[in-house]
């Protein structure tokens, strides 16, 4: 695209837009990380509030996603639907975020109801909107309410205005729209660094994984680069209120923008993690030079990479699409962060990559990615081991709003159905949906795009899948439930957890559904044995998924938490914890808010919020123990092709485990006896986290747990006695 | 390329350079404002330590706040940098100085008024290319 026809489109845009209000504050400096005010828009009659943080709140949810949880919890009712005009979309970065010495301090939480669960949703992305938000003078950003028509927000955190356009003439795919609203908003050419978009595109509109973009400008290429809240189908809430962008501005970013209480202790710590990168980071998980990719070759190594809908764990082609492929085609030299001072700077991209299949086909873009997730869940677990079609697929997916975990893993399954003659040429329009078919894929994509064909059907995510193929198809729901990779409703992200009873738990038990954010513990587990007994997975499982709530409430990215380790870090006592990192936390929070926590303090506070979200999860009608159960491919060999697959470790696993001779079995009922091992482990798991955690038997927080973690606000132990005093659901 | 040259078999450890560095670029008596710093040997096994001017920073910073100026000296720009401080951290000589009263990092630029101190020429400014 030439400058001179995005400047001329960029007036002909602008000349459309309708202004439908205006608000004007007075920009304050952020105070030891908080804003101390919220900003809250109704887009249905257009009303702009600015709201005072209470100190209770910052004390009980920190920021974050503490922050998005609460607001929405007070904005809608149990009986509410993601479509329902009060269901809210809330972006919050946290107190620490925006500090630009540490790495990973970048991050947005977007915090929704899903389309895909039907209950609340957290997601987690990098960009430089939230930080730039914060230092317009806002700790969150809470939108409600239906637009009639297209609009855009924008918000100027210098001049201290708000405002909403109707906005006929963008494009509503992002990485057309990034590039128009960057043109129109930037007052220069070097204050497009000043800008950052919050976007959807065209299938966040026809299905209900659509993702939520938000940018950063990239310097060195010129261009907005793209980050994705990716999770839940937060793009599709914002496409159905009719937002097709939120724009902020801010010029003036330094190194204490926060405004923290000691900024050389930030200084200190900052300098140290980069010297462990720089020194590290090359031999540990290479993030600078390849970033999250760097692990196709591990799971497949360990039999962890998921193919063929989760069948498999490796596949002799995996070496076309691992690591030293990627690398060649998407780093270009320049490891990037998604916001200042990352010099973890796992993003990478390719410039001028030339697109070969649908609206944008002869185009050279900018492919932002691809990450492991999406090289497993879009490549080898729907059987395609084609770097191209990956790059091509992470590219539409991104500026399409698509969530490459879920439509990878939802392809995956439909190419498992279509194999099965569940489903066939009739139903897809013709498109022939075998396993490795790249071209059929695509196809499915460009349709997600246009909302038409089988495209919106599979648009539906896994869960709604399973429901049409049984009550339409006369499907066998046993065999579709077990090979549905969902759990709440939500696609399971891209590791086979057969092997590892701690990461079945670590999926199926997560609050917003099966997503690795909570707990990854499958090495611990599996490789390294360090969690052998129910008790000692329940501990993990108590304290991780816990732990890494706490990155959320305060704007931070995990990875420089334990993707890079001191290098004493294997002679600590608990090395899986990175004890020094964790020191570090208490540290950056101390020294940015001039409050004094220590470990514990720093775990309550993710307790809190992580039991908070279990009974909202609640308040919405799921949340409970039926609520937890794994589909039977994430714990172990659904057909025979499978069983046959590993035969000598399942057999094994039978005489090992159970005591029985599997030499006069047949694999049918070694396929069931396997399975009802595997599933009696799995409760007997569950009853040992309940307990952990001091929750019910059927997975509720009890009162006394709320009560001693202060959380204990009428409206929440409301929730948890109806529930009690209507037992088991 | 200007550049520092050091010759730590010369250098009487008189901080005489450090003192006038900070003096003309931050008018203070405190040495750690200094853009070069002499160490106690025993510390960290050097005594000089300055910038090269190898420009590792220039290609480090996500912001293009570094760049080599037209006599070959590697420069912050001052307008554009955050104070991330990658650059301090990956430089291969440490060369990039920190302070407790400034948020950006600063660093050497060669003007050699250093070495016009030094009584025994343990430095002196080089250019080559």
């Amino acid at each position: 695209m030439n400058m001179t026809s995005i400047e001329n489109r960029a007036e002909k845009i602008r000349n459309a837009h309708k202004l439908l209000k205006r608000f004007e504050y007075k920009p304050q400096e952020v105070q030891r990380g908080y804003a101390n005010k919220t900003l809250y828009i109704n887009i249905s009659d257009n009303t702009i509030e600015a709201k005072e943080v209470a100190e209770e709140i910052k004390e009980k949810f920190v920021g974050g996603k503490g922050f998005g949880l609460w607001y929405l919890w007070n904005a809608v009712k149990s009986t509410t639907k993601w479509d329902d005009p009060e269901n809210e979309i809330v972006i919050s970065p946290g107190p620490i975020g925006g500090i630009t010495q540490y790495p990973g301090a970048g991050k947005s939480l977007v915090v929704s109801l899903s389309p895909i669960t039907g209950s609340v949703m957290d997601s987690n992305v990098g960009g430089h909107f939230g930080p730039l938000m914060k230092f317009s003078g806002w700790d969150a950003l809470e939108i409600q309410g239906k637009a009639q028509r297209d609009i855009i927000i924008f918000i100027d955190g210098n001049e201290g205005i708000v405002e909403i356009y109707e906005a006929p003439l963008e494009s509503v795919n992002s990485h057309i729209l990034a590039e128009e609203l960057t043109e129109i908003f930037a007052k220069s050419e070097e204050d497009k660094r000043n800008v950052s978009i919050v976007s959807a595109g065209e299938a966040a509109e026809h299905t209900l994984f659509g993702v939520l973009s938000f940018s950063f400008y990239d310097k060195r290429k010129k261009v907005q680069r793209l980050k994705q809240a990716g999770r839940g189908g937060i793009g599709t809430v914002f496409r159905n209120k009719k937002i097709k962008a939120i724009v902020v501005r801010y010029k003036g970013v330094t190194g204490n923008s926060n405004n923290a209480a000691d900024v050389n202790k930030i200084k200190e710590l900052g300098l140290k993690l980069h010297k462990e990168i720089r020194n590290f980071d090359k031999e540990q998980c290479r993030m600078r030079e390849i970033g999250t990719a760097h692990l196709v070759e591990i799971m497949n190594d360990y039999d962890l990479l998921p193919v063929n809908n989760f069948k498999f764990g490796s596949h002799k082609d995996a070496h076309k699409i691992d690591s030293k492929v990627l690398v060649k085609k998407v780093v270009q030299g320049s490891p990037d962060g998604c916001w200042h001072g990352c010099s973890m700077s796992c993003a990478k991209a390719a410039k001028d990559y030339e697109l070969k299949s649908g609206p944008y086909k002869g185009h050279k873009v900018v492919v932002d990615g691809p990450e492991y997730e999406t090289v497993a869940g879009v490549g080898s677990n729907c059987g395609i081991f084609d770097p191209d079609y990956i790059m091509e697929c992470n590219f539409y997916c991104d500026t399409y709003g698509i969530d490459t975990i879920s439509f990878g893993t939802t392809m995956a399954f439909l190419m498992e159905c279509y194999e099965k003659n569940i489903i066939n040429k009739d139903i897809t329009g013709g498109i022939e949906l075998n396993f490795g078919n790249a071209d059929a894929a695509m196809e499915v994509l460009h349709q997600m795009a246009k909302g038409e064909g089988f495209g919106k059907i599979a648009g539906m995510g896994v869960r709604r899948l399973k429901k049409l193929f049984i009550e339409e198809y006369g499907a066998d729901p046993k065999f579709v439930n077990d090979i549905g990779m969902e759990v709440k409703g939500l696609e399971y992200s891209q590791y086979v957890s057969k092997e590892s009873l701690a990461q079945q738990g670590g999926y199926a038990l997560a609050n917003k559904g099966p997503q690795h954010d909570e707990a990854w513990l499958i090495f611990m587990d599996m490789v390294n044995n360090q969690i052998p007994t129910f008790e000692d997975k329940a501990e993990a499982l108590h304290y991780f998924p816990v732990f890494r709530t706490w990155f959320g409430l305060n704007g931070l990215c995990k990875l420089p938490w334990n993707d890079i380790e001191p290098e004493d870090n294997h002679t600590t006592d608990e090395p899986a914890k990175v004890p020094e990192h964790v020191d570090n936390y208490v540290q950056l929070f101390n020294s940015v808010t001039g409050k004094s926590i220590d470990k514990e303090a720093m775990f309550l506070q993710s307790e809190r919020v992580y039991n908070f979200q279990r009974v909202f999860n609640l308040k919405m009608g799921y949340g409970t123990r039926k609520d937890d159960i794994p589909p039977y491919r994430s714990m172990g060999p659904v057909t025979e092709e499978e069983y046959l697959s590993r035969e000598d470790r399942y057999d094994k696993q039978l005489k090992n485990l159970l005591g029985l001779e599997p030499e006069g079995m047949s694999t049918e009922e070694k396929i069931e006896a396997l399975r009802e091992y595997k599933y009696t482990q799995y409760e007997k798991l569950v009853d040992a986290v309940y307990k952990r955690r001091g929750w019910t038997e059927d997975g509720v927080p009890s009162v006394e747990l709320m009560k001693k973690l202060g959380m204990d606000f009428p409206e929440v132990i409301k929730v948890i006695e109806e529930h009690q005093k209507g037992g088991f659901r | 390329m200007k550049f520092l040259q050091k010759d730590e078999t010369l250098c009487i450890q008189c901080h005489a350079c450090e003192d006038i560095c900070a003096q003309t670029y931050f008018k203070s008596s405190d040495r750690e404002k200094a853009s070069i710093k002499i160490y106690d040997y025993t510390e960290r096994g050097e005594l000089i330590n300055v910038c090269s001017q190898c420009g590792e920073c220039i290609d480090i910073c996500p912001e293009l706040a570094i760049y080599r100026a037209k006599n070959g000296v590697v420069m912050i720009d001052k307008r554009k940098c955050v104070g991330c401080l990658m650059c301090a951290g990956f430089c291969p000589t440490f060369s990039m100085r920190i302070h407790s009263e400034f948020l950006e990092p600063f660093k050497c630029i060669a003007c050699g008024l250093c070495s016009k101190q030094c009584p025994t020429k343990a430095i002196e400014v080089k250019s080559i290319g």
